[in-house]
């Protein structure tokens, strides 16, 4: 025990802020690939031209949101590892996304919905991002904040076309509504790591913009005369690395290019 | 035309600090690498070239993404590592920041006096200007027709940077470089 203490207490405070700060990164680099990939998986399959175009360009902003946070967490690791080795050579258990964003994507409701949720949550996360004292974390922040106003925005009229549409549109809205709810309750809980960065004013604190957040989503389910899901159920452990089995057939698809040709380029 | 051109802050920010560098010649050389995917467009014009400073014996090229997911940006690296070898030029890196975050400010005058004559509407052409950073969904100007009887038909277009217009005077479909 007391070797232990002696042993933390030789850890540099500095050092502790910089692993924790890298697996912060790592972890919103995480959320914004899992969710890029699945966007990504529209293309070709999208109700029609613009929309495909649309969808594509979408992910690729979640995409290029991945790369700037695997980046960082690479420069802070200063191990040689790159942007690469977060995303495809690490197993399912080390991915740290929420739940929400590895569920398949369903069909176009589902995908609007899940965007919705999204879309809301990273307009008030991204505006505290900007905020960060950590300043690469807060240029990332800056400038995908704007994509995300812009994606909020596509969403949003989606939301009302499906849900004021006809009967079946908004079954299945509804549907995609009462499916998701429960996945969205861990965007709001911070573990101890992120609760500590909090503290630090490197990582944002979601609680306090939860209610914020329920009336904007409430204000456009309702304007797109849709209902409220009431059913209380949740679903938590991206954080902790505890996925759907969902996540592991993603990863499955997404880096078996890369583990089937290592260190390939063009 | 009848949209008198004035400068943002951040075009102005960035005239100034090519003017008072000292490393003209490498300005110079770097305003024929141009986006690959809008070849009328010089990397100063789009405002992606950001800065050129010198540390340890090396020029290093500032530049910043448009969109976070921009493919382009891999391209331009090489594009401008091409010219300056081609130019005699061997002590640089090419570096990425990302701070201060592109905006369409930073655009040239003359950037979207080209993009105009390209066939893409530039972001100036709307009605009160981009100083909001909002795209609209209606009236930008025609780049075919002048007219501003126009609508919005996606969000999105061929590249991350536009957004697809179509023209309800002459009824030609158009590219419109979103404001952000």
């Amino acid at each position: 025990m007391s070797t232990n203490m002696a042993k933390s207490n030789q850890y540099d405070n500095e050092d502790t802020v910089k692993q924790k700060t890298l697996q912060y990164a790592a972890r919103l680099g995480d959320d914004s690939l899992i969710l890029g990939h699945r966007l990504s998986e529209w293309t070709s399959n999208g109700p029609f031209l613009e929309e495909d175009i649309a969808m594509g360009n979408v992910a690729l902003d979640y995409v290029g949101r991945a790369r700037m946070f695997y980046t960082y967490a690479a420069e802070l690791a200063g191990n040689g590892k790159t942007e690469d080795d977060f995303a495809y050579l690490r197993d399912e258990r080390q991915f740290q996304n929420y739940l929400l964003l590895e569920l398949p994507r369903g069909d176009f409701a589902f995908t609007i919905v899940r965007q919705l949720f999204v879309d809301v949550y990273n307009d008030y996360f991204l505006t505290e991002l900007k905020n960060s004292n950590d300043p690469e974390i807060a240029a990332i922040a800056t400038k995908s904040h704007k994509e995300t106003r812009y994606h909020l925005r596509r969403t949003r009229d989606w939301t009302l076309r499906l849900g004021i549409g006809t009967d079946e549109s908004k079954a299945k809205m509804t549907k995609a509504l009462n499916d998701i709810w429960g996945y969205t309750h861990e965007l709001f809980e911070p573990d101890a790591l992120e609760i500590e960065l909090i503290e630090l004013g490197v990582a944002v604190d979601p609680r306090l913009f939860k209610e914020k957040w329920l009336h904007d989503v409430q204000t456009i389910i309702h304007e797109a005369e849709l209902e409220m899901p009431d059913a209380d159920w949740a679903v938590r452990g991206g954080r902790n690395g505890f996925h759907t089995e969902h996540l592991s057939m993603l990863l499955t698809v997404m880096q078996s290019v890369h583990r089937a040709h290592p260190g390939a380029s063009w | 035309m009848d949209i008198i051109p004035t400068i943002s802050n951040a075009l102005h920010e960035k005239i100034v600090r090519r003017n008072s560098s000292e490393f003209t010649n490498i300005w110079n050389i770097l305003d024929v690498v141009c986006d690959p995917e809008i070849p009328v467009l010089s990397i100063w014009d789009i405002g992606i070239l950001q800065d050129i400073e010198f540390k340890d014996g090396k020029y290093q090229i500032i530049i910043t993404p448009t969109y976070s997911g921009c493919p382009a940006v891999d391209a331009i690296k090489e594009d401008t590592a091409a010219e300056l070898t081609k130019n005699g030029i061997t002590n640089f890196e090419v570096k990425t920041r990302l701070s201060p975050a592109w905006t369409t400010d930073c655009m040239t005058v003359e950037g979207n006096n080209k993009l105009r004559e390209y066939g893409i509407a530039p972001p100036v052409d709307v009605p009160n200007g981009c100083a909001l950073h909002v795209t609209p969904t209606e009236n930008v100007l025609c780049p075919h027709c002048r007219s501003k009887n126009t609508q919005i038909i996606s969000e999105f277009g061929s590249t991350a940077c536009k957004a697809l217009f179509k023209c309800d005077d002459c009824f030609e479909p158009f590219d419109f470089f979103k404001c952000i």
